[in-house]
């Protein structure tokens, strides 16, 4: 008896420590694809948060109320699976007790991982995924409490891709291969194909693959058989390049335009000079940036030796909206975060200016077209739909 | 030539070289069952680490293709002897789903141990020049007539290997018996271990030859192919090497034909309930025959 009173008096001892050296700091989480089948995404985020965290924690931390809070990170990888994003999400937000979570930037991902945080009521952004589901409630189809995002969606990424093509590129007759088992791919080509139908243009063929197929050589004989102008890929960027390559060894000579999922600098290692003079839409260009961003491009530039893609910058934004929130809400709670963020003024982000309307958990923004050129990605134009 | 036609022999020209590949890994499969009785679940994850060594040899050696090639096979053919000696010999005579979880662990070890080592996907260099020639509007690449003319020509010589020479003959006659073949003066762990690196070498050639037509490799590749080859070598007629090519061919065309006709969703499903109905008819496969079992 008297073991077990000593233990709990322990216990009760122990637990209070805890919090009490705990005051200082804020958690916050972060969900990343840190192994599975897009790596380069995850360690994008991992780079920019950890980053993001060090600049606030140099500048001895986030001004809450009356005191300065240091920030604490606690990254979880999600392994590219989508039952990991949920129960990453579960760990971080019962058991480390985050205050907030950023990622996974995959929608098919985030999705799963943006209903735990909901019925959690915890914040979650996600830099990168621009399937509107991942914002939206399932049953009712109405924006999430809790979940907001950084970047455009597809709706939007799908109708300036389809202008594009159109106008820029003159290409009336068009193409679409896409991955049918992601949610991310299957959306924006769906949007991709009724925007570009409705401005005129004519979708010859319209394709689909499954996760991890390596072979397109029946549907790329297929999309060949239908002579399209152009060719849209809105897929994942590791494999993006087979399916160029292997459509060139068909003898098809199209140009292939892409969406944001192209952006990683790993699309360029990966392809090389097969995809020499494509286009792609996307969330800004490292060479055409804004002055608040050219300030993030040297120090990531510096602090891990390459150019921050797009889910670096975005991740870098995701943080940024969040300390705003966290400080503008003057308390480390949840719902005072949730109520701050939402009704943030205008965010100057790397990744251009940002706003939440009010009956919206997606920004408003716009894209940049980027075209590769000579083995890198450059600014081509501005777009909106 | 009219649109159709040159729309269908593309297709079979696509077909012969998914088929091509299948076939390479299906032999290992068949093989080693041939002789042990035993599924070799590891053999897909072989294959995987064979593009891995080609791409070892390729960008850290700058080998050119032929030296990457063998080297490839040549690795491949050592790590199957490795795996055999060191994970399935000392499992010869514990009960058979022993040998076969082993062999699950074996592939689950070689995925994680490649993960570990790259976990980013990797790209092989073009290791031979494309060419695309137009036939009338068909298009051939110099890769797929490579792909296609190397499988089937290290098919015909395991086929001589199997059916003409000593080898061939020891292994057969082990396939047979294992318990009074030995006691003839035929060497039991040596045919074993040939036969693993016969087996191994051709997943070893077929990951160079994937991964030069899919350039793009990583840890898990291995899986699906894998058990493709492995369904190929089932419906082939498992225990049968012909039987195994026969297979591979019809799956890689069955796949490839209903891409080319249904949304790209149907293939696996149409495929496999073709491949089970010819399973409920030819329980042995094509060209297996029951073993009657002595007495």
């Amino acid at each position: 008896m008297r073991k077990a009173l000593s233990l709990l008096l322990f216990s009760v001892l122990v637990s209070l420590g805890v919090t009490a050296w705990g005051a200082g700091t804020i958690k916050l989480g972060v969900i990343a694809e840190l192994t599975g089948d897009m790596p380069a995404v995850g360690a994008s985020c991992r780079n920019a948060a950890e980053m993001a965290v060090k600049e606030v924690n140099a500048a001895g931390g986030l001004k809450v109320g009356k005191e300065k809070m240091k920030v604490e990170l606690v990254v979880e990888d999600n392994a590219g699976k989508a039952d990991q994003s949920a129960a990453a999400a579960q760990k971080l937000i019962t058991q480390d007790e985050v205050l907030a979570i950023v990622g996974p930037n995959a929608s098919r991902y985030a999705i799963p991982a943006s209903e735990i945080a909901e019925s959690s009521q915890t914040v979650l952004i996600t830099p990168w995924s621009t399937n509107p589901k991942t914002t939206l409630d399932a049953t009712t189809n109405k924006p999430k409490k809790y979940v907001f995002r950084a970047c455009f969606i597809d709706p939007f990424q799908g109708g300036v891709l389809a202008k594009f093509a159109l106008e820029n590129l003159k290409a009336k007759k068009a193409a679409v291969l896409y991955d049918v088992a992601s949610d991310y791919n299957k959306g924006i080509a769906e949007v991709f194909k009724a925007n570009y139908e409705k401005l005129g243009g004519k979708i010859v063929a319209f394709e689909t693959y499954t996760t991890n197929d390596k072979d397109f050589s029946a549907q790329l004989t297929k999309i060949k058989d239908a002579k399209p102008d152009v060719i849209f890929l809105p897929n994942y960027y590791s494999e993006v390049p087979l399916q160029v390559q292997q459509a060139k060894r068909l003898g098809i000579t199209a140009p292939f335009i892409g969406s944001d999922s192209w952006g990683s600098n790993e699309l360029l290692t990966l392809g090389g000079a097969d995809l020499n003079g494509y286009y792609f839409s996307t969330h800004y260009a490292a060479d055409n940036a804004a002055p608040v961003a050219k300030k993030f491009i040297a120090d990531y530039e510096k602090a891990y030796g390459t150019k921050p893609d797009d889910v670096a910058a975005l991740t870098y934004d995701a943080f940024g909206l969040l300390f705003d929130s966290i400080q503008s809400a003057g308390k480390a709670d949840r719902e005072a975060i949730r109520a701050a963020l939402s009704t943030l003024p205008s965010y100057k982000g790397v990744t251009g200016d940002m706003k939440f309307q009010a009956d919206s958990r997606d920004p408003i923004k716009s894209a940049v077209i980027l075209q590769i050129k000579d083995g890198k990605f450059t600014y081509y134009t501005n777009a909106n739909p | 030539m009219s649109e159709g036609i040159v729309y269908w022999l593309q297709q079979t020209l696509n077909a012969l070289q998914l088929g091509s590949i299948y076939a390479l890994i299906a032999l290992g499969y068949t093989m080693v069952y041939g002789i042990l009785t035993m599924i070799n679940f590891a053999h897909g994850d072989v294959f995987m680490i064979g593009a891995f060594f080609c791409f070892l040899a390729a960008v850290y050696l700058g080998l050119p293709f032929a030296p990457t090639l063998l080297l490839t096979m040549l690795g491949a053919a050592l790590l199957g002897v490795a795996i055999e000696r060191l994970a399935y010999k000392p499992l010869r005579h514990a009960p058979r789903v022993s040998a076969i979880i082993t062999a699950l662990g074996v592939g689950i070890f070689l995925e994680n141990f490649t993960l570990a080592l790259a976990p980013y996907p990797k790209n092989i260099p073009a290791l031979l020049e494309n060419i695309t020639w137009d036939l009338g509007g068909v298009s051939l690449s110099s890769l797929q007539v490579i792909i296609i003319l190397l499988s089937l020509g290290l098919m015909f010589v395991l086929d001589y290997v199997v059916h003409r020479t000593p080898v061939g003959m020891a292994m057969r006659a082990i396939s047979w018996d294992k318990t009074f073949v030995p006691l003839m003066g035929v060497p039991l762990d040596l045919i074993i271990s040939i036969t693993f690196a016969i087996g191994a070498g051709l997943a070893g050639a077929a990951g160079t030859m994937y991964a030069l037509a899919y350039p793009v490799i990583d840890p898990y590749m291995g899986i699906m192919v894998g058990w493709k080859a492995f369904i190929s070598a089932v419906v082939g007629g498992i225990g049968n090497i012909r039987g195994a090519m026969i297979g591979a061919f019809i799956l890689g065309g069955v796949e490839i034909m209903v891409t080319a006709f249904f949304p790209s969703t149907y293939r696996d499903f149409v495929a496999f309930t073709l491949l089970m109905l010819l399973i409920l008819v030819r329980p042995y496969g094509i060209l297996g025959k029951p073993r009657t079992q002595k007495v």
